[in-house]
């Protein structure tokens, strides 16, 4: 109840910023789809997998019939309130960064007993089904709306994540030549009609995670940031990326460690 | 004593291969895990993560090579341009037009090459209002720049291989890697340089 007044609140401040929004893009496409956007976040339904994430983090379920309530995502055993927007971190039980999908899929598998094999199968929303980690990604995401970005990197292996992640996104290869910087390393370019912000710079950064978890207008699903950098990776023509792999946590660090300090918004609603 | 000294070895190379790791660069770090985290998916192989000597240059250097590297690699782009063995540089522009337009092609979730995804960073024909910004905008393309065969070299050229011009280039080698067909890049070549083509009118 709370956190949809929240987010009500939250896009009547879009909307009352809109023209201000509009006054900055000024590609006519992009003005119209921001105007759509911010009356499409008004009943955003993100909301409807939120509540299904909730009810599957707290219902006993999996082989071993336990409930998430003892995930720890960075700050104790069952804290989601604001974990969201304290990851990826370094966590030492497995002795890696995870972001938030990672950690929350190895809760799956460590508490509830499911594989990572069959959790990996299928990891990505369908007009037909939605995968659990998804909708969970999603509940656990709303617990960090209105809250900054502030992933630690106080651990070494932060470090090191920021720092290979941000080789991960400048390294070209593969059939055309690509990098993420080949579309997210300048400022004011636009693909198609889509604007493309430029992921180094900090004010631009936050346009990489923010609205992530989304629904995606586009076929209308459910997805989450393990999908969108999939789905990056797809069309900078190289080969695919590991479900909540460690490369994906890398640079999913560099990304969000460049838009710290930003408030993140919560689940979101995206083209 | 034999077994006790290869027990040795095998700690003091662990040792050194721990002090290896923890001194490993962040690129280095970046390889392995790009290597260990990536796989092969529909006609995407793991080869791709692989630098070619241009995507090696190029990453080495922040895009900006030393002059005398960019200028003996883009030499070897250049010569390895296959010209149309009948001479003809310019196919049909209406063609070129729905190759341009089409955006799909060597990812894995395609077959092979299919469209050149020129709209995606170029203003061609005015008429098409959905263009992307990243490269230049080739509107009135031989309009301002002539007609001519050494043009029509150029412009064919460029589409086979950017980097023959620009090492690091952020456009993709089409011809070099494949991804388009002799007849499709004759096709958007006419695009370019046909005087009947919109982008001319």
């Amino acid at each position: 109840m709370r956190q949809a007044l929240m987010r009500g609140l939250g896009a009547a401040v879009a909307a009352a910023s809109l023209p201000l929004a509009m006054a900055q893009t000024e590609d006519p496409v992009a003005a119209d789809f921001d105007k759509f956007r911010a009356i499409m976040e008004e009943a955003n339904p993100a909301e409807l997998f939120d509540a299904k994430g909730e009810q599957l983090w707290k219902t006993p379920g999996g082989p071993k019939k336990a409930s998430l309530e003892k995930c720890d995502l960075g700050l104790g055993p069952g804290v989601v309130k604001g974990a969201y927007a304290q990851m990826p971190r370094y966590f030492a039980d497995v002795d890696r960064v995870m972001d938030a999908e990672a950690r929350i899929v190895h809760c799956m598998i460590t508490l509830q007993g499911f594989k990572y094999e069959d959790l990996a199968k299928k990891p990505f929303s369908s007009a037909t089904a939605t995968p659990d980690p998804v909708s969970i990604t999603t509940y656990v995401a709303a617990n960090s709306a209105g809250m900054k970005f502030a992933p630690p990197q106080s651990h070494p292996k932060e470090k090191a994540a920021y720092a290979a992640g941000k080789e991960v996104f400048f390294y070209r290869a593969g059939a055309f030549d690509f990098s993420c910087a080949s579309c997210h390393g300048v400022d004011g370019q636009r693909i198609r009609t889509q604007p493309l912000p430029n992921f180094t710079k900090p004010e631009q950064a936050i346009r990489a995670v923010q609205g992530w978890p989304g629904y995606r207008m586009t076929g209308g699903v459910m997805h989450t940031l393990q999908w969108r950098l999939n789905d990056c990776y797809r069309q900078q023509r190289f080969p695919e990326p590991g479900y909540t792999s460690e490369m994906l946590s890398a640079l999913l660090t560099y990304l969000t460690v460049n838009a710290q300090g930003q408030e993140y918004k919560g689940p979101g609603i995206k083209r | 004593m034999k077994i006790g000294t290869a027990v040795i070895l095998a700690a003091a190379t662990a040792i050194l291969a721990a002090c290896a790791a923890l001194q490993s660069s962040p690129r280095d770090e970046a390889l392995a895990l790009m290597q260990r985290d990536f796989h092969a998916q529909g006609i995407a192989g793991m080869d791709r993560l692989k630098e070619d000597p241009v995507q090696a240059a190029c990453n080495k250097y922040n895009d900006n090579p030393p002059a005398d590297l960019a200028k003996k690699l883009q030499g070897e782009q250049y010569a390895g341009v296959k010209w149309p063995a009948d001479g003809k540089l310019l196919g049909d522009w209406k063609s070129g037009e729905k190759i341009a337009q089409n955006g799909r092609g060597m990812a894995w979730s395609d077959k092979g090459g299919v469209g050149g995804s020129c709209y995606n960073c170029h203003q061609i024909d005015p008429a098409t209002t959905a263009f992307g910004t990243i490269g230049p905008s080739l509107s009135q393309f031989a309009k301002l720049r002539g007609y001519g065969t050494d043009i029509q070299r150029y412009a064919y050229s460029k589409i086979y291989n950017a980097k023959a011009y620009s090492i690091c280039s952020q456009m993709p080698r089409f011809g070099h890697a494949g991804a388009l067909t002799e007849q499709q890049m004759k096709d958007i070549t006419a695009l370019l340089m046909d005087p009947a083509s919109p982008v001319n009118r």
